[in-house]
């Protein structure tokens, strides 16, 4: 079972601390961060990825430190990440986009196919550019799961999507952890999403953690409920 | 990793390419009426500088860097193989490799510091190395036999040219073999755009955050980049020297780098079939302007045309629009359905 500790992070740019002492922990499956914009989860996705350097705190996955890997040494490590912006080669085929995970990760060339055959892509001998979004998100999901991975990043996996895609997407985000046995942290605003794939979830705001448990206890609580989905409940009430 | 993935497509475009470039490397000179407008020799300088032109293509179209130093750097190549020549009196192949890697450390050393620059930036910097080449060699100029590091032959010493390789004495000859390693070279690139650092390259040009969080190491990549790219363009200077056995300050101006990144951009810059063409617009078109009795600098108001309408209309350039062209006419045509008469 993977451990994933954030401890005391602070991460500060000019006079801007979008992550303010931030403490987390997760524990194995698909884990959610969630908040409203601004509220510091794509800043702590970045700490992990190693785009952000804190300047207080530590990020401890089973034992190692994180933030002793340099940002593209962490793939070989095994981290994987995608973003809110899929980031898919225009000018590769879908596979060559996955080779390259697979070749920058240290993962076997062989495991390419098992990436592709997992998210299910057609003809993925079809240049990125040719590709729709729903096909991108899934070489997304594709170069996440190549090789080994131990934590996987997804930062709104299914934005731009129609439900029935972001169903298609919801079936293979909660098999990866039995899949490819990594870690799973997902960031979105979409709390259908998050309720259905998450055990359980942070909650983040101007750049603190206000609630972190089981997703549906969380969501229910009263302080998410007016922080995050706008909801008072002494005004409502 | 062992094994090699290479789209098919990509393959069977390489080789066509292959096949074609060396049949007319051979073949041309025999042509009737070869000459007539372009002379083999200018033919054979278009030929080397589209080694020079793929060198700023392939860091602009894959990597998205704007380098405005490659004429500099033909010039590095010219002067460190008339300089090894002259100390060492090797066959020119050996000293055409020992320029290329020579080129490849300066491209590195000037590009090191200009990596963290992007965009506008690095163009500025690296105009200025341009600049900086084009007074180093002005000063210094080329070697011709002489003694000292800089090998100038002064006061007694008569000046000595270096001799054109063995295989190509005459201009047809020289045509050849040129045109032989031009093809070969860029054949080399194309391989490199088709495995693992062309594949890195592209992803470094889509995105930096993207390719870092796929594990590629941008700035050793960049660095790479760089050293293939003027170890390619030190060919082209080698080759240069070679053609005349001396070479003139006067030809490398900074100017020369920014009308070559110009030809580069109209030609296309996808595609090394725009970097031919780059290399004949730089080259050829202004020795065509003169041909037929215009000034030759008007060359630049004749480019700057074809700049504006290569970047209003596509960004492939030339290249990418003969290949648009050629994919419809292998489209096998819609029928039109036959009319129902009553």
């Amino acid at each position: 079972m993977s451990r994933l500790t954030l401890s005391g992070i602070t991460v500060r740019y000019g006079g801007v601390t979008p992550l303010d002492d931030v403490s987390l922990a997760f524990e194995s499956g698909v884990c959610g961060v969630i908040g409203p914009n601004g509220a510091g989860k794509t800043t702590t996705f970045n700490v992990l990825s190693g785009f952000a350097l804190p300047v207080a705190g530590s990020v401890d996955l089973d034992g190692d430190d994180l933030l002793a890997v340099p940002a593209h040494r962490r793939a070989r490590w095994g981290l994987r990440r995608s973003f809110q912006q899929e980031q898919v080669v225009r000018t590769l085929t879908a596979r060559e986009n996955v080779l390259l995970a697979a070749e920058h990760s240290g993962s076997p060339a062989a495991d390419v196919d098992r990436a592709l055959d997992y998210v299910g892509l057609d003809r993925p001998h079809r240049l990125g550019a040719e590709l729709t979004m729903f096909e991108r998100r899934l070489v997304d999901i594709a170069s996440c799961v190549v090789g080994a991975p131990r934590l996987v990043l997804l930062d709104e996996p299914a934005a731009g999507l129609d439900p029935a895609e972001s169903e298609q997407l919801l079936g293979l985000i909660t098999r990866i952890p039995e899949e490819v046995g990594a870690l799973v942290l997902l960031v979105d605003h979409d709390m259908d999403l998050v309720r259905a794939a998450c055990g359980t979830v942070a909650v983040l705001d101007f750049g603190r953690r206000i609630a972190a448990g089981p997703t549906l206890q969380v969501l229910g609580s009263p302080e998410v409920r007016k922080a995050y989905l706008g909801i008072d409940e002494e005004v409502t009430a | 990793m062992s094994q090699v993935f290479l789209a098919r497509a990509d393959v069977r475009g390489a080789l066509v390419g292959l096949v074609l470039g060396l049949a007319l490397a051979l073949g041309l000179p025999a042509l009737p009426g070869v000459g007539a407008g372009l002379s083999l020799r200018t033919l054979t300088v278009c030929a080397i500088y589209a080694l020079a032109a793929a060198g700023v293509g392939v860091l602009y179209g894959r990597l998205g860097l704007v380098s405005i130093m490659q004429i500099g750097l033909v010039a590095v190549g010219g002067w460190v193989t008339l300089r090894i020549y002259h100390a060492t009196h090797l066959p020119f192949e050996v000293v055409m490799v020992l320029a290329a890697l020579v080129t490849a450390v300066v491209g590195v050393l000037v590009g090191l510091p200009a990596l963290r620059l992007s965009g506008l930036s690095l163009a500025i910097v690296t105009l200025m190395v341009a600049g900086a080449l084009e007074v180093l060699v002005t000063y210094a100029g080329f070697p011709n036999g002489g003694d000292g590091f800089l090998g100038r032959a002064s006061g007694g010493t008569l000046a000595a040219i270096m001799p054109r390789p063995a295989l190509g004495q005459s201009d047809d000859d020289f045509f050849r073999y040129v045109g032989v390693a031009v093809v070969v070279v860029l054949a080399l690139l194309r391989w490199l755009l088709m495995v693992r650092p062309g594949r890195t390259w592209a992803a470094i040009r889509q995105g930096e955050a993207g390719a870092v969080s796929l594990g590629v190491n941008t700035v050793a990549h960049r660095l790479f980049a760089l050293a293939v790219t003027s170890a390619v363009t030190g060919v082209a200077g080698a080759l240069l020297a070679a053609s005349s056995g001396i070479l003139d300050p006067a030809s490398f101006k900074a100017q020369q780098s920014v009308l070559l990144f110009a030809t580069v951009l109209i030609g296309g810059v996808f595609s090394l079939l725009g970097a031919v063409i780059g290399g004949l617009l730089f080259y050829g078109l202004p020795q065509l302007l003169s041909t037929v009795g215009v000034d030759g600098n008007l060359v630049f108001v004749v480019l700057g045309l074809g700049l504006v309408q290569a970047i209003t209309t596509t960004q492939a350039g030339i290249a990418g629009q003969l290949g648009g062209l050629w994919r419809r006419l292998r489209q096998p045509r819609p029928r039109r359905p036959r009319e129902v008469t009553a």
